[in-house]
């Protein structure tokens, strides 16, 4: 038997595997630009609030289209329960952010842990389809409920500081910012190192070759479930942000609007390396503030055009510039667009 | 008596009116090397994916190592040591050769539902991966995307995937098949290394590489098991050739 050129061998080879999980400067600048935009722009928190919310719903359709190769079209549904869970919590008197923010996580974890066997089965269309009804009925449910959800009214509420320290809301938007970045932060770091980690490894088996992952033993039903599991927890966690810093939910939040412009800013930003929601996210709203703001009336066939443009030109011309550009943060932006 | 590697008993199945697999039984001893043959539409892929779990018998049953795995995923049968490569290539494109092996290598040791730790902070895996490359002659390709490889790299790693399961018995579906002839003796040198202990199930239409390997054959035809038994014999076997003569025909 061979015995491998061992030091050098082994130390190439963990280099190797390594590669992705290391920081890499332009992710740790990426990472404090954002704070230190929230200072310099205090006007702006508002939307910046709004950019880092998007990035992290986007961030968690990532981990089941990018990463694992699972279509949705529903995701929408987990962000609207995150909503309402937190709402209502805080509707009832439990008004710390913090605890709001993890039961609208766990109850949309709970609701994607028992609704990802229905994606097991079937090609790319019914999961769309699947998805999709999903969170047509959960919107439906909300709306019939008007008891617990306040219907068609949204429900109105108030929040206690976060951490009982810093007040969030209208008069503490840059408060509110923070909070949101603090979150986003800490679940992408825990979403990077689930990516790099072996079970992440078996995510992009299954989505290069589904057969072969369980040829080798991956039990592909059962990661599929965890990772739309955690997905669904991250939606919630974006849903319970947006509830918690604009105080107000309403039956949109489960609308497939919300979905649709989730998969598009992953489509702008490129899916598969995590910072592809975050990136598109920013462009999206950026891209529609400033349209919106030039054509007010019009603005959405605007922004129909430049998607247009950038997904039939722009794949592989404009987006390519771009992803070059990640690709310097993290190799793994050359892997695939979307289907 | 000690239990067969694997064990076919009176598997059955029908698509539709068809009976594509026809009261095969059979055994592999451990450490065995055997050969499956057969002309095309003989029912061999079928048989394969019953024996792996791809698909439910109509009747029968399939032992693993002394245990009942007819109602087995095929994820799971890999887990207890059935592992196969594929006729055709099922890699992961994108992945390195590298890394596909670490995947291999974590599933079968538990690590692959460890959602934390990097990949590569395990030395021990790491070990194992250099181990592999090394046997296979892939670590010059190691960390090249799986199809920028050349097409009989890619065939050396689908073998060195099966291998990584750490297979008591590993099911070898064609594993020369459109290798070009200079990169072919890398591949025969791999099967002749393969570790003695594993039983080995080779599927082939090359009769060369056949009885080369293969210390005991068997030959389907038709969904049936028409003969079994040792290279000499089945050369010798009047119906064996028979069927084969009609193959030579057009082959």
């Amino acid at each position: 038997m061979s015995v491998p050129d061992s030091a050098e061998t082994m130390q190439r080879l963990t280099a190797h595997l390594r590669r992705r999980a290391r920081w890499r400067w332009p992710e740790i600048l990426f990472w404090l630009a954002i704070p230190a935009a929230i200072f310099v722009l205090p006007s702006r928190a508002g939307i910046i609030n709004e950019v880092l919310i998007a990035g992290l719903f986007a961030l968690s359709l990532d981990l089941i289209l990018g990463l694992t190769g699972i279509v949705s079209l529903g995701h929408a549904a987990f962000l609207g329960l995150g909503a309402y869970a937190a709402a209502i919590l805080a509707s009832k008197g439990f008004a710390d952010p913090t605890l709001g923010l993890a039961f609208g996580a766990v109850v949309a974890a709970l609701v994607g842990f028992v609704t990802a066997p229905l994606l097991l089965r079937g090609g790319d269309l019914t999961r769309l389809m699947v998805t999709l009804g999903v969170s047509l009925m959960l919107g439906e449910l909300a709306n019939r409920n008007g008891w617990l959800t306040g219907g068609a009214d949204g429900l109105n509420f108030s929040m206690a500081p976060v951490l009982g320290l810093f007040s969030i809301g209208f008069t503490g938007q840059r408060n509110a910012a923070l909070y949101s970045f603090a979150v986003l932060f800490i679940l992408f770091v825990i979403a990077r190192r689930l990516a790099h980690s072996s079970f992440g490894l078996s995510l992009t088996a299954i989505r290069e070759n589904r057969l072969r992952a369980g040829a080798l033993g991956v039990d592909t039903r059962r990661r599929i479930i965890g990772v739309y599991t955690v997905a669904a927890a991250y939606a919630g966690a974006a849903g319970a942000l947006l509830a918690q810093t604009t105080q107000i939910v309403s039956l949109d939040l489960f609308d497939f609007h919300r979905s649709a412009d989730a998969m598009l800013m992953l489509i702008i930003g490129g899916a598969g390396y995590l910072y592809g929601g975050l990136i598109g996210a920013a462009a999206f709203i950026v891209l529609r503030d400033v349209i919106s703001a030039a054509t007010p009336e019009y603005w959405e066939f605007w922004i129909g055009l430049a998607l247009v443009i950038l997904v039939l030109v722009g794949r592989g011309r404009i987006a390519a510039a771009p992803r070059r550009l990640i690709s310097l943060i993290a190799p793994r932006a050359a892997h695939r667009g979307v289907a | 008596m000690s239990a067969a590697a694997l064990e076919a008993r009176g598997l059955t199945r029908h698509f539709g009116a068809l009976t594509a697999t026809d009261d095969v039984s059979f055994a592999i001893q451990p450490g065995a090397r055997q050969a499956l043959i057969g002309p095309n539409g003989a029912g061999k892929t079928t048989l394969i994916n019953l024996l792996t779990g791809v698909i439910k018998p109509t009747a029968g049953q399939i032992w693993l190592a002394g245990r009942d795995v007819t109602h087995l995923a095929s994820s799971a049968r890999v887990r207890i040591g059935l592992s196969r490569t594929f006729q055709i290539n099922q890699l992961f494109p994108d992945m390195t050769p590298a890394e596909s092996l670490a995947l291999a290598i974590s599933e079968r040791n538990g690590s692959g539902a460890d959602f934390w730790r990097a990949l590569g902070s395990r030395p021990a895996i790491v070990a194992e991966i250099a181990e592999l490359l090394a046997r296979f002659g892939l670590e010059a390709d190691m960390d090249l995307p799986t199809r920028k490889l050349a097409y009989g790299k890619q065939r050396l790693l689908e073998i060195a995937l099966a291998l990584a399961t750490r297979p008591r018995v590993l099911l070898l579906d064609e594993p020369a098949a459109g290798v070009p002839e200079e990169e072919r003796r890398d591949i025969l040198a791999a099967l002749a290394a393969l570790p003695s202990d594993v039983a080995i199930l080779l599927i082939e239409h090359d009769m060369d590489l056949v009885f080369n390997f293969a210390d005991r054959i068997s030959v389907l035809v038709a969904g049936r098991l028409l003969a079994e038994g040792a290279p000499e014999t089945i050369a010798a076997d009047e119906r064996v050739r028979a069927v084969y003569l009609g193959e030579d025909a057009h082959g």
